[in-house]
């Protein structure tokens, strides 16, 4: 039986992640990880008319490099899971349009990383596919329009709020080959701690990254001495300080080991990014550029990688609702 | 497992967490951007004024043209970083309601001219145009029923 309780899974055969591409915005590649990453857009347009056409492109640009870098044809892929931010998931379909590789479009809010590679590796380890490409992408300016303001409206952006990464990051999963291995998938349920404003994310999202740790924990029975590094998607800086203070509340301690991809991604000081980056790229851009080549190096070597969505719609918040969070863990090991 | 906190109690500790914005630095500002803008404001009323222009036509041109100058920063890409620095200083004169006409104008035009541009423009200054108009409407009757 795979299955180690109501959440988690092991897989029986741990699926190799054999390589990994990321593409970045302009502000991203002026941060702490710009080194980690293969390629920084010079501008926010890319030669494109419009923010979405943009996001797609860097979405289906980062497909591109990962065959590349993999040694990969579209012909060995036998299925691409991707997802985006925006309605209808158009970033990735209008990506994914060209590239005659059977799809599945998934929408996780900014878990989606952790909701492709979790499906790509069950998919493999099922013994349904060979090869999976994984991809999600965000851009700060297609998230602004669809959830925000006009980008040139003279506002002050709140303390809370956090910064929409432009970006993508996609790996290849492979039952042939090697690289670090996902081995332990814990999907999240939902969690909705009551909160109503769509300018702190990471305080809706904290109470399912919570959960989401805290299960992992207990249906693996491992604790935080099993892994090297344990980072989450996009809580930022208060959805972090909300996780860890919940943690230690029920008595599970992680703080040393413990970072965000979007607290990583952006130098709070410098870049005025105010709570840390979101986003789908956010958590995909630094797995794939920097916690991977740490993997790869060896400097890791057990890894809980917990992507954490808000299941945020203007429209229904409008109505009075609250913004319901979710994440989903798996573990990668250099086995 | 159960939620660590109910809502209630996690609200408090959200609330608690999150940093406020720098209150007495953005009231600092915008008291001086607004202000600076009301002095152009004003510069402009007694340039025309000195050149004979009758009190009625400069209230016209005044507003005119701080509008234009502020669709010309919004354009340029500029608005928006005073808006930042300046806060509610740039957004209560007239040309913070110029800013959030032309803004969405920018924006939307990716979707065409009729269904982008032209039906996305007020989205932002829309909820203003009908609450204002509709405020003065009632107060002129009351106005006219005092009167």
């Amino acid at each position: 039986m795979k299955r180690l309780g109501t959440q988690t899974i092991k897989l029986e055969n741990p699926v190799s992640i054999i390589d990994t591409a990321s593409i970045v915005g302009k502000k991203e590649g002026e941060g702490p990880l710009a080194s980690y990453f293969d390629y920084i857009l010079e501008d926010e347009y890319w030669g494109e008319k419009s923010f979405e056409k943009t996001e797609s492109k860097i979405l289906y640009e980062t497909i591109n490099k990962v065959l590349q870098k993999s040694k990969k044809t579209s012909s060995d892929i036998n299925y691409i899971l991707a997802g985006d931010l925006l309605n209808q998931c158009i970033s990735s379909a209008y990506a994914i349009r060209d590239t005659n590789i059977p799809f599945l479009g998934l929408y996780g809010a900014c878990s989606t990383m952790v909701e492709s590679l979790s499906l790509g590796a069950i998919l493999i380890d099922g013994g349904f596919a060979n090869n999976v490409i994984a991809v999600t992408s965000s851009h700060f300016c297609t998230a602004e329009r669809q959830f925000r303001f006009p980008l040139e409206l003279g506002s002050q952006r709140p303390q809370t709020s956090q910064w929409t990464v432009t970006g993508s990051g996609a790996s290849v999963l492979s039952n042939d080959g090697s690289g670090p291995k996902i081995t332990t998938i814990t999907t999240g349920k939902i969690i909705d701690m009551g909160i109503k404003d769509a300018n702190n994310m990471g305080a809706a999202m904290a109470g399912a990254a919570t959960d989401t740790i805290f299960t992992h924990f207990n249906e693996t029975c491992r604790n935080i001495d099993y892994y090297d590094l344990i980072v989450t998607g996009d809580l930022g800086h208060i959805g972090s300080n909300l996780t860890n203070n919940m943690l230690n509340k029920i008595g599970v301690n992680i703080e040393q080991k413990f970072t965000d991809c979007g607290i990583l991604i952006f130098d709070k000081e410098k870049q005025d990014t105010h709570a840390g980056g979101s986003g789908c790229g956010c958590c995909a851009s630094v797995f794939s550029g920097y916690l991977y080549k740490k993997l790869k190096e060896r400097e890791i070597n057990k890894l809980l990688l917990i992507a954490t969505g808000a299941l945020m719609s203007t429209t229904i918040v409008q109505q009075g609702e609250s913004i319901p969070g979710i994440a989903h863990a798996i573990s990668i090991e250099n086995l | 497992m159960d939620k660590v906190y109910t809502n209630n109690e996690y609200k408090k500790i959200v609330d608690k967490v999150s940093p406020n914005s720098p209150i007495v630095k953005n009231i600092t500002r915008a008291f001086f951007v607004g202000g600076f803008i009301c002095i152009i404001g004003q510069f402009i009323t007694n340039f025309f004024l000195n050149r004979g222009a009758s009190r009625e036509t400069v209230s016209s041109i005044t507003p005119i043209l701080l509008i234009f100058i502020a669709v010309i920063l919004t354009g340029l890409d500029l608005y928006d970083t005073l808006g930042k620095f300046a806060g509610a200083g740039s957004v209560v004169p007239i040309t913070g309601f110029a800013n959030s006409v032309a803004s969405p104008a920018i924006e939307y035009k990716s979707e065409g001219l009729i269904l982008g541009l032209g039906a996305k423009m007020f989205t932002v200054a829309g909820p203003v145009l009908v609450y204002g108009i509709s405020t003065s409407v009632i107060v002129g009757f009351f106005y006219y029923l005092l009167k």
